[in-house]
């Protein structure tokens, strides 16, 4: 499986990279993934392109397929005048609308102190469920003191594993469609995510039904309704 | 393989001189555009529909059927006609009343409008753009090849008995392409009726264009209408050209920082590496040019923005001299090498004419 890692620090070293591998790494202890971490500070200028071109350039287009096409996503940003900040906000504005539906997100933050821990509530929560991620029930914050302190590796732990159950859930379900099966064990195994495992079926749901036939052409990428039945809704 | 100008409309100040174009001279402009394409040898005029400041042509057919009185050759066409908030019986009348003015030379592109606050200002809701341009062409379609049309739909008064007048010439209605940016709805709709698709690729990278080309010529041909070689496929291109590239790079440069289109994002450079737009010698557009067909497969329509970012008229019609003296007659002679024959070129009134008389195709053209 594929985990992307989307880190929004600007400095190097960042703490806001130093908190997404620490993150990534404990979700790869429970899992096997392929990690890639796409670093928004390379993509910045790109980003603001793509707000005046319209389309991305070659190194931004990557980094967005690598994000539409994983199977869970760890994104963390530093806190900025009391929200995440504008680049990574601008990432997700230029990424599709649908392309995180159904998909297991596990939010994080820095910043440096503790008074704004509430930042993954207010602002990343909502951010990733209007784009209908599946958001891990666990957030991670870590302050400039928590790096000295007891608690973060805890909530880490918790945090990636919880990510990792998502992950293991969401993938059997798009081979073989049975969602309640799969949704079983993952209630049992964990009562805080039996809610967001209902999200997860929704993925499944929002896939055209078996009914709908889609047209597709073998290089272009592209699925559309087939004619005749987008004009036929149309008359119904 | 057809050649041609399109032009937006847009009344964009000069960033040289500060100098805004009163409506009256952009308009005369376009006319004078129009009329300098014939001159020098193009095949198509195409002007754009917009309803809505800083543009002009919101009267497309009476833009074309003057310039249609001026010129003996040109193909007249629109880039595009707005499917999603005309009403298709008027698009129905319009276009086959120029088409008998213009003896046949008239095509027409449907595109669907991107403004938002447009759509209201008719009755209509963007966020209905592909079911609009779904339903209002199914109904043009009928109008123009059935006699008597009975029609009831989502989005327009039901019609009884309806009958669309001037029939269309020679019972030809006028050929359609559909243009779209980002839309593979589109490039399948265009498949499905099996009509021309262009992709306005002039700020789009060309693996984008290749994808949306590749899926309409695979759906084309899921329809029956031929192989995926044989569909119909038009292309967008922007240039500025001197003699030498750095002249060429210098005097546009400051057109391309301001205009609204280009400006204050990336550089010149860069867009010009990421895009159609060339700015430098004849030679390098022809080079340009030439390298659309190595992604988007032989084609047949090649239409070039040149009265861009505010640029004078002088110097545009400067352009379309060099465009048809030194260019276009180079990408004939160029596109035509290893074309199969077998590719068909742009549909005319002319070919269209004739493959209806040939026997067993009337089925076809009259009950469709």
């Amino acid at each position: 499986m594929k985990l992307v890692v989307v880190s929004a620090g600007l400095s190097v070293p960042s703490s806001t990279r130093l908190l997404a591998d620490r993150l990534a790494a404990a979700v790869e202890r429970q899992v096997p993934v392929e990690v890639r971490v796409v670093e928004l500070r390379d993509l910045a200028v790109e980003i603001a392109h793509n707000f005046t071109n319209g389309f991305p350039g070659r190194a931004l287009a990557a980094a967005l397929e690598a994000v539409t096409e994983a199977d869970g996503l760890v994104v963390v940003t530093p806190v900025f005048s009391a929200s995440y900040s504008g680049l990574f906000k601008s990432f997700f504005d230029v990424l599709d609308k649908d392309a995180l539906a159904g998909k297991p997100v596990l939010v994080a933050a820095t910043g440096g102190s503790a008074r704004h821990s509430l930042v993954l509530d207010h602002a990343l929560r909502p951010l990733f469920s209007y784009l209908r991620a599946v958001v891990v029930p666990t957030g991670v914050y870590a302050a400039s003191e928590d790096w000295g302190a007891e608690g973060l590796p805890e909530r880490i732990e918790r945090a990636a594993g919880e990510m990792a159950l998502l992950m293991t859930a969401g993938a059997p379900r798009q081979r073989d469609g049975s969602a309640a099966e799969a949704a079983g064990p993952v209630a049992e195994a964990a009562g805080s995510v039996v809610e967001a495992a209902g999200s997860v079926a929704q993925r499944v749901g929002a896939v055209p039904g078996p009914a709908r036939s889609v047209a597709e052409s073998t290089d272009s990428g592209f699925r559309v309704i087939p004619f005749e039945e987008q004009l036929a809704a149309l008359r119904s | 393989m057809q050649f041609g100008i399109f032009s937006v409309g847009d009344v964009t100040p000069d960033p040289t001189t500060g100098r805004t174009p009163t409506e009256r001279e952009r308009i005369k402009a376009m006319v004078a555009i129009a009329l300098k394409a014939e001159e020098v040898g193009l095949d198509v005029f195409a002007t754009g529909e917009h309803h809505n400041p800083p543009f002009v042509p919101s009267s497309p057919t009476t833009m074309l059927g003057y310039v249609a009185a001026r010129t003996e050759k040109l193909v007249l066409s629109t880039s595009t006609t707005l499917i999603t908030t005309n009403d298709p019986v008027k698009i129905a009348e319009d276009y086959a009343m120029l088409q008998h003015l213009a003896d046949g030379r008239v095509d027409l592109m449907m595109g669907r409008g991107n403004t938002g606050p447009v759509y209201p200002w008719f009755g209509q809701d963007i966020r209905q753009g592909i079911n609009l341009a779904i339903e209002n062409y199914a109904l043009l379609h009928r109008l123009w090849r059935e006699d008597v049309v009975n029609w009831e739909g989502k989005f327009r008064t039901p019609l009884q008995g309806f009958t669309s007048t001037p029939r269309p010439m020679d019972g030809v209605p006028p050929f359609v392409w559909h243009g779209s940016i980002r839309s593979p709805e589109i490039a399948e709709q265009a498949a499905y009726y099996g009509d021309g698709f262009f992709h306005n690729n002039i700020f789009w990278p060309a693996d984008h264009t290749k994808r949306m080309v590749e899926f309409y010529r695979t759906r084309y041909a899921h329809y029956g209408h031929g192989t995926p070689e044989q569909a119909i496929v038009g292309l967008g291109g922007q240039v500025f050209m001197r003699k030498n590239s750095q002249d060429a790079v210098r005097e546009f440069r400051p057109y391309f920082d301001n205009a609204p289109v280009y400006g204050h994002g990336p550089s010149l450079e860069d867009f010009t590496d990421q895009t159609p737009l060339t700015v430098g010698s004849p030679q390098q557009v022809i080079e340009k040019t030439l390298s659309f067909r190595e992604y988007a497969g032989d084609y047949q329509r090649q239409l070039f923005l040149m009265d861009h970012a505010g640029l004078p008229l002088k110097t545009v019609l400067e352009q379309i001299d060099m465009l048809g003296e030194e260019v276009v007659p180079v990408l004939r002679e160029e596109f035509a090498k290893g074309r199969p024959a077998t590719t068909p070129e742009a549909p005319t009134h002319r070919s269209l004419l004739a493959a209806a008389q040939e026997p067993g195709a009337g089925e076809e053209v009259s009950a469709a």
